[in-house]
């Protein structure tokens, strides 16, 4: 395999790679540079952060070299847009509810889908198939569709909140997850089952210690796939949860933007800054599984 | 075995099924019955037939635009970005098989936007575009098409690292013996690219194409976030025009409801033809 891979690697190879380097070093750059602008002014003052964002002074340097000095120290406050930014949206409290939410729900949906799913591939009724089909109908349902319901529903049964949201995730979740794991554990052959059965397992031991085991793989891509969803996920949890309690990031990102429009920038640009650092460091610790997760969903789906 | 694992039906299918019902089944099939009443809750609803959904078209006897106009403007939004996302992912996923030193570290860096939520990238971009466009005296909501391409250049940002990354698998995939071969042959960089490369990476190009397709048609956070719809409604794509029309206009619920379910059964036509199309080309490799 190794040395086919470097057969096709000698093939394909360019031959001016020096240069597509270079020029790749400077595209990549000028991708993230965004999310370095934002870092940058979130260190700014308001006033300075639209008169020049690409700048580090309040002051253009076509006005002498000596006064653009001194607006490099007029333009930056310090830490005072994060302190402002954490006390606006209460940002500690988003993020852990976040966290929470997001944990809770990646968790349940990867226990109780795989579980459904492992039911349903290995017991043949109508009553599985007619379930394996509701699950494969609600991937291409898109979410306009039941908010207004779903949101009125999940009022009335209490569900409101960073415990309650866990069991929607799960149900509008669910259709994504049991086809995965669907399709995996089908792949996987029932002697090894069958073997653990004949020793005296019940289902429920088979299915923790002999299966749930195998399906590593596939946990790993559902985990990551619901973990992007939930977490980036605006639209639900604004409608379903309580919003005067209960903000995840996203939320409190828009809520930042008054009901006149009004937007606190130097407030707002530190927030995206604490947004953005959390996946920055979840991507950088598990960006191989976060790649291959990708991959199988998108090839899946 | 089966015999004995089918009475754990309430231990590995009710829970899932219980929060399936509550999240998705129940308000999916409520949902369309309440298209067909006017309501403000769940439960105060009044049978109006299909009046709702001639209210999306007529209103008082008159012909209103809004969704109509919405529609084109996503359907037009859709094929844009499906095509600036796919050309340009695909030519760096090209670029990125080459061996080039760095590789995977462009990889990561391209891949990174796509982590970001969409509320979130559409703030870090919205202050890029007005600081940039205040030079002249215009900001983001001027028109509709700068709301039009600056939502374009968004979902670029975001899901150009995702395609390239499916692009990249397609073509590593390709055997190197068939370029090899072609090459012998005499066959230059275009034929290679126009005879062998994209012909074999039709699967890749099809799922690739239905992905961004959805994504763009069902686009809502970077719409909400970066626009608003403004200036006027112009910039409403359909999700948001939903929602503007359920949540926007007491006593409106009724026709964003009948909105929904077209929504729906054109989110369902482009499943269902993506269906087809990926099953026909299994069967033909």
């Amino acid at each position: 395999m190794s040395k086919g891979d470097k057969e096709v690697s000698t093939i394909r190879k360019a031959k001016h790679g020096g240069i597509l380097t270079v020029i790749f070093t400077i595209i990549s750059i000028l991708w993230i540079a965004p999310i370095f602008v934002v870092l940058l002014n979130s260190f700014k003052r308001k006033a300075y952060i639209f008169t020049n964002p690409f700048s580090i002074s309040a002051v253009s340097i076509s006005k002498g070299f000596d006064r653009y000095m001194k607006g490099i120290d007029k333009a930056f406050c310090g830490l005072l847009n994060y302190s402002n930014a954490i006390e606006k949206t209460n940002f500690f409290k988003c993020f852990g509810y976040s966290l929470f939410i997001t944990v809770g729900s990646v968790l349940v949906i990867i226990l109780c889908c795989s579980m459904c799913a492992y039911y349903i591939t290995r017991v043949h009724n109508a009553l599985t198939r007619v379930i394996y089909m509701l699950c494969l109908f609600s991937m291409i349902v898109p979410f306009q569709m039941v908010m207004f319901t779903l949101s009125k529903f999940a009022n009335i049964l209490h569900l409101s909140n960073p415990m309650g949201i866990i069991v929607v995730y799960l149900g509008f979740g669910a259709g994504l997850a049991v086809f995965m794991f669907t399709g995996f554990i089908k792949s996987i052959s029932i002697e090894i089952e069958e073997a653990a059965m004949i020793d005296g397992c019940t289902p429920i031991q088979t299915y923790f210690k002999v299966v749930l085991p195998i399906l590593k793989p596939t946990t790993i891509t559902v985990a990551i796939l619901e973990a992007m969803w939930v977490w980036n996920d605006y639209l639900l949890p604004s409608l379903v949860l309580n919003i005067n309690k209960y903000k995840t990031i996203p939320i409190a990102v828009q809520y930042l933007k008054q009901s006149h429009g009004q937007i606190d920038w130097g407030a707002m640009m530190a927030v995206l800054v604490l947004a953005i650092v959390p996946i920055v460091i979840f991507y950088i610790i598990c960006q191989k599984y976060i790649i291959e997760g990708v991959l199988a969903g998108a090839v899946k789906g | 075995m089966e015999k004995a694992t089918k009475k754990y039906f309430p231990i590995f299918v009710l829970p899932t099924m219980i929060a399936f019902a509550i999240g998705f089944l129940i308000p999916f099939v409520y949902g369309i019955f309440l298209s067909f009443c006017k309501f403000t809750t769940v439960v105060d609803w009044k049978w109006v037939g299909l009046s709702n959904y001639s209210k999306i078209f007529y209103v008082n006897g008159e012909l209103d635009t809004t969704f109509l106009h919405s529609l084109w403007y996503t359907a037009l939004f859709t094929l844009v970005s499906v095509l600036v996302i796919n050309v340009i992912s695909f030519a760096i996923a090209m670029l990125l098989t080459k061996g080039i030193k760095g590789t995977n570290l462009f990889r990561t860096a391209f891949f990174l936007p796509n982590l970001i939520g969409g509320i979130v990238l559409s703030y870090i971009w919205l202050m890029i575009f007005n600081s940039v466009l205040s030079n002249y005296s215009k900001t983001i909501v001027s028109t509709q098409w700068y709301a039009f391409w600056g939502m374009i250049i968004v979902v670029c940002w975001q899901q150009i690292g995702y395609m390239m990354i499916i692009y990249i698998a397609g073509i590593q995939n390709i055997p190197g013996e068939l370029i090899e071969a072609a090459k012998i042959d005499g066959a230059n960089a275009w034929q290679l690219l126009t005879k062998i490369t994209i012909p074999l990476l039709m699967p890749t190009i099809t799922i690739c194409t239905f992905l961004t397709l959805t994504n763009g048609f069902k686009l809502f956070d970077q719409n909400f976030a970066l626009t608003g719809g403004n200036p006027a409604k112009q910039s409403q794509l359909l999700a948001l025009n939903i929602y503007d029309t359920m949540y926007g206009t007491t006593g409106w619920q009724g026709v964003g409801q009948a909105k929904a379910v077209i929504f729906f059964i054109l989110v369902a036509i482009i499943a269902l033809v993506q269906n087809k199309m990926t099953t026909s080309k299994e069967v033909e490799q």
